[in-house]
């Protein structure tokens, strides 16, 4: 009984999650991107000024919603837990590999099946690779893959992610001259939804993804490891409700919510191989940090420091991905970007073999 | 009857030591963990598995006693 009560808690979340990304795009997100963590966080990244790409430089109250959404719903549940020390240098140096494979695809995770359901068919070569990538995590993982055991922290380490994020918000709403933007028209930096619009749908999905424990890689690792389904689940539900709320909206209002093809996609190029590859490094690093981007928001947000030092991670990979031409645009992927995602390949490789077979099991 | 140590552990590493352990084919099998995402997923691959789950939970641990 409680089994069915999960599945069907999982797949409701994931149609709600489906149509909060969809609704985003409504009120004014870039196309296909209703959510995508990896965008955020780059665009994040610059407005707070640690890059100069005037093009995604916006603070996505999103970000904050996700973290203060699962902090909130944590807190009523009793699950907020203040924990780190399981390698947090490894998982930041992850995290800055993993956003050089998003960004090398133009998405993570959770954008890919957004970007999927939009009918953007240059998605399925990243599918393809993140399936492969979490593959070869699973290998490592049945292998003894470990970044070993997390403590107890005290209590202010659990908060400051959340205290964070609503300072982070403070600036948004009180200083944002502070901040730096794209402006209107001058590429997906420029596009998004009201504040208080991105923040409410933030913290739902926070609160739904802390509930369900949802994860976009976690599903076809699960599935893989032990045949378990569950997470995989919101995986699809997100991907249906999507699909189904983007044709409606197509049928209804004549724009482009759902376009089929390959070429023309928004924030999105054709380049196969390099799409698939982004991903293949994306889904690998994510097996090897236990979750997606999304799943590392909702983790800090429940008091999870090794979480947060993760996201950090994200955040100056998106910094260098843009300082140093790594990541991708309209236009296909950038000399420079295949370099660093060869060598992100070789990097993460090298950290699962160093962290799978070594002889202390402690 | 083995017991696991997974406090500290984040998933799916308790359920791939539980796993491994069960090679053994064991009716018992004690597990410690200590966070409840953990405690889930164990509970829900053991009973996969055939096994009854029994939760004890001290503070933040939980000690999970799996037997056929």
């Amino acid at each position: 009984m409680d089994r069915k009560k999960e599945t069907c808690g999982m797949i409701a979340s994931g149609l709600g999650i489906g149509l909060l990304a969809v609704a985003l795009v409504c009120f004014g997100n870039p196309a296909n991107m209703g959510f995508c963590i990896a965008c955020f966080l780059r665009d994040t990244a610059g407005a707070l000024g640690l890059h100069s790409a005037g093009a995604v430089q916006y603070l996505r109250p999103e970000i904050s919603g996700l973290v203060l959404g699962s902090f909130i719903l944590a807190l009523l549940r009793k699950e907020v837990s203040p924990r780190g020390g399981s390698a947090p240098l490894t998982r930041f140096v992850l995290g800055i590999f993993v956003m050089i494979g998003c960004l090398m695809f133009l998405g993570c995770p959770f954008r890919m099946i957004l970007r999927l359901a939009g009918g953007d068919l240059n998605a399925l070569f990243g599918l393809g690779g993140c399936v492969c990538g979490i593959l070869t995590g699973v290998f490592f993982l049945n292998r003894g893959y470990s970044l070993k055991r997390t403590y107890r922290l005290p209590p202010l380490e659990g908060l400051l992610m959340p205290i964070i994020q609503v300072l982070l918000l403070a600036l948004l709403v009180l200083a944002p001259s502070l901040l730096r933007f794209t402006e209107p028209g001058g590429g997906p930096g420029g596009m998004h939804a009201a504040t208080a619009v991105s923040l409410t749908a933030g913290l739902i999905v926070g609160a739904l993804a802390q509930r369900t424990r949802l994860c976009m890689v976690g599903g076809i690792r699960d599935l893989a490891l032990f045949r378990e389904t569950k997470l995989l689940l919101g995986f699809a539900a997100i991907f249906a409700g999507a699909l189904v709320y983007n044709l409606i909206l197509n049928a209804v209002t004549g724009d482009l919510y759902f376009s089929l093809g390959f070429a023309g996609q928004p924030v999105a190029h054709t380049d196969g191989l390099w799409n698939f590859l982004g991903m293949l490094l994306a889904g690998f690093g994510c097996v090897l940090l236990g979750g997606c981007p999304l799943r590392q928001l909702v983790l800090a947000g429940e008091g999870n420091t090794d979480s947060a030092v993760t996201v950090l991670g994200l955040m100056a990979g998106a910094a260098f991905a843009h300082n140093f031409g790594l990541a991708s645009s309209g236009d296909g992927p950038t000399a420079n970007g295949k370099i660093a995602v060869l060598l992100g390949i070789a990097a993460v490789g090298a950290i699962a073999c160093v962290n799978t077979f070594r002889k202390d099991n402690a | 009857m083995t017991v696991i140590d997974a406090c500290g552990l984040s998933c799916p590493e308790p359920v791939v030591l539980l796993r491994k352990a069960m090679f053994t084919q064991e009716d018992v099998y004690q597990i410690r963990v200590d966070n409840p995402v953990s405690r889930e997923n164990v509970t829900r691959y053991a009973q996969h598995q055939g096994y009854h789950v029994a939760v004890e939970a001290a503070g933040e641990t939980y000690t999970l006693t799996l037997t056929k």
